[in-house]
């Protein structure tokens, strides 16, 4: 009991100065998306192992949003992000005297799913998809043969990520045209594996989600080739989404870099680390890595410590990754 | 007469239905815990061996393994167990012993009612805006380990009333009537006897908080960690640190939690391995209960 005692004073006294304890670590702290975390996951891992331990990095997932409110006040490093910085974190950031490099990483798409015995719809154009997804739509398009005249007569049973989701705000906008704008009477999880299991139970099942989920799931359920409008589908793959056809389902996730901790070296080596490494750890955790020009160009605008985004705060659809580069970026 | 006879029937048919609802009652509860156990089992026995608990997490799921999170575990319930118990079963005794029976003691014990009940997920928002923004503890394991604390504080204390108030009255008036004073009785007499339900209350309070995960990640508890935290002993001057408590950490729902939510079948079984874990960690905590109760209260006598 007395030695409880002398401990619990110990610690209230230690409440005092735990900024100058925490100074002396070397660590690099990210936080952010849960798309890109994998990515990170990797990268953290292979730097650690490199160092032999001697520099710390720590990955939280708290969803891009989240993980911009933190980085923009300041509290981490690095901020994981599957959508472009929004023009209200701009000026947070600004407001808190916060620069940023802003480096895509990798490639996300978005993967549209029937269940493998759905024999009819093999491709689908994104004005059918809209047709199904729309906030109109609910309640109403709720049968195949609604879809498109010569699919059957079977009930249509929707499945998709939460609202709170980037990949949600991500297919709304490129499919409906409006950010977060969706029915709401689909089975809607945060959980993608509850999707693919959704999906491969229910042969009237049409649902939407990472394409890493599909491809750790290719014997259970089928992708649908997408139409963009231009007549011919593409359908999801490494290929496709490098050489920009599979539109408009996919996009560039970054990271964003703190200008201020890159004076030190330890979050400097771990950048370069990540962008030496990214294309080969990216693949291995079933992403699409960038073309190998654009993870030079990323390495010359780290080098060359350009801040600014190229996307002045809204983001784009299916923006091609070469453009990405060519743009005047913006604090 | 007949009368009599059928109605006797009829009771006893009665009683035989409701002793056979409840048996059915009992056997669906403990059927789907079974279930639950042994799915766990057969899913993640295999993972389970020393590199499984001794590997830091990694992207390949085979040689991913959760130190990390379990000594993360250990060292937040250490903070927790420091702060919630001492604290808890002193204002257990305070309330129960010294307090004068007022409106004012009334409203505290009708709100530690309360509190018991809060889910937690308040409580780690309580804690985010307190500890984490206004005492800058970050998301460390101080800061968890308050948090927990923060959670199990009213059970810790309710099990202390409890406890204490089991106690005959005689006791305290022979101890009084020998000339000892408050502090004397409660010290040497009430906290012994009741030893053994506060005990129980403080590990029933420790197997909650040990599966607790909405509070933490309220608060920004990390995935992904490779290290652990430094050590609290040091072969150099000072040779005791408290570097540890403003370590960042991970716990073992945490880690369970983010292996489900992968894609890789994998990971799944590394998650009902760690799930596994976990369930034998707070069944054991609870075994340990019951058995202090038992032996406590073979030893008293009344």
């Amino acid at each position: 009991m007395r030695f409880k005692a002398v401990l619990l004073v110990t610690m209230l006294a230690l409440w005092a100065f735990p900024a100058a304890l925490q100074a002396q670590q070397k660590v690099v702290k990210i936080d952010g998306s849960s798309t890109v975390y994998p990515i990170t996951e990797a990268v953290a891992e292979e730097f650690q192992k490199a160092t032999q331990g001697k520099i710390k990095v720590t990955v939280g997932i708290s969803g891009t949003g989240g993980g911009f409110k933190k980085f923009t006040r300041g509290e981490t490093d690095i901020s994981n992000a599957s959508r472009p910085i929004l023009e209200k974190e701009m000026e947070e950031a600004k407001k808190n005297g916060i620069s940023y490099l802003e480096l895509p990483v990798a490639f996300d798409a978005l993967t549209v799913m029937v269940h493998p015995s759905n024999t009819w719809a093999t491709t689908m154009t994104v004005a059918e998809l809209k047709k199904i997804w729309e906030p109109e739509a609910q309640g109403k398009v709720t049968n195949w043969s609604q879809v498109r005249p010569g699919f059957p007569d079977r009930p249509l049973t929707l499945y998709g990520a939460g609202a709170d989701s980037g990949t949600f705000d991500y297919f709304t906008e490129a499919i409906v045209g409006k950010a977060k704008s969706s029915r709401g009477d689909y089975t809607a999880s945060e959980d993608d594996n509850v999707l693919v299991q959704g999906i491969a139970n229910d042969p009237n099942a049409l649902g939407f989600f990472g394409y890493a989920y599909y491809a750790e799931n290719t014997g259970k359920l089928k992708a649908v080739a997408i139409d963009a409008g231009k007549g011919k589908a593409v359908p999801p793959s490494e290929e496709t989404v490098i050489d920009g056809s599979y539109y408009p389902l996919s996009r560039p996730i970054f990271i964003y870099v703190n200008k201020k901790s890159l004076e030190r070296p330890e979050v400097r080596d771990f950048v370069e680390f990540y962008l030496k490494n990214a294309a080969r750890l990216a693949k291995e955790v079933k992403y699409v890595p960038l073309p190998p020009d654009a993870y030079q160009k990323a390495m010359e605008r780290f080098k060359a410590g350009r801040t600014g985004t190229a996307f002045g705060g809204k983001s784009e659809v299916g923006l091609p990754i070469r453009e990405i580069f060519q743009r005047q970026l913006t604090d | 007469m007949r009368e009599m006879d059928s109605y006797i029937a009829r009771s006893l048919w009665q009683d035989r239905m409701f002793a056979c609802l409840g048996v059915l009652c009992t056997v669906f509860g403990l059927a789907a815990l079974c279930a639950l156990l042994v799915k766990l089992a057969l899913d993640g026995a295999s993972r389970i061996d020393w590199q499984f608990f001794f590997s830091y997490p990694s992207r390949h799921a085979s040689r991913a393994g959760i130190l990390s999170a379990w000594v993360g575990t250990l060292v937040v319930m250490s903070v927790t167990f420091c702060t919630a118990i001492p604290l808890g079963i002193a204002a257990g005794i305070y309330l129960e012993e010294y307090a004068r029976k007022n409106w004012l003691t009334h409203i505290i014990e009708v709100n530690i009612a309360n509190l018991a009940g809060v889910p937690s997920i308040i409580f780690g928002l309580m804690a985010l805006g307190l500890l984490v923004y206004l005492l800058h503890l970050g998301q460390s394991v101080l800061a968890a380990g308050l948090t927990l604390g923060f959670l199990v504080l009213p059970i810790v204390i309710v099990a202390t009333r409890e406890a204490l108030r089991a106690i005959p009255t005689e006791i305290r008036e022979a101890s009084y009537a020998l000339g000892a004073s408050k502090w004397q009785t409660v010290w040497h007499h009430l906290l012994p006897y009741a030893s053994g339900g506060i005990a129980t209350g403080v590990i029933i309070a420790m197997s909650r908080a040990i599966g607790e995960t909405a509070p933490l990640i309220t608060i920004g508890a990390l995935t992904f960690i490779a290290f652990l935290p430094p050590s609290p002993v040091s072969p150099s001057p000072p040779f005791l640190s408290l570097d540890w408590l403003h370590s960042a950490f991970t716990v073992l729902p945490i880690q369970m939690f983010n292996w489900v939510s992968r894609p890789q079948q994998e990971f799944h079984l590394n998650a009902a391995a760690t799930g596994l874990v976990l369930i034998v960690f707070t069944l054991s905590l609870n075994a340990l209960a019951i058995i202090i109760r038992y032996r406590m209260r073979r030893r008293i006598k009344w």
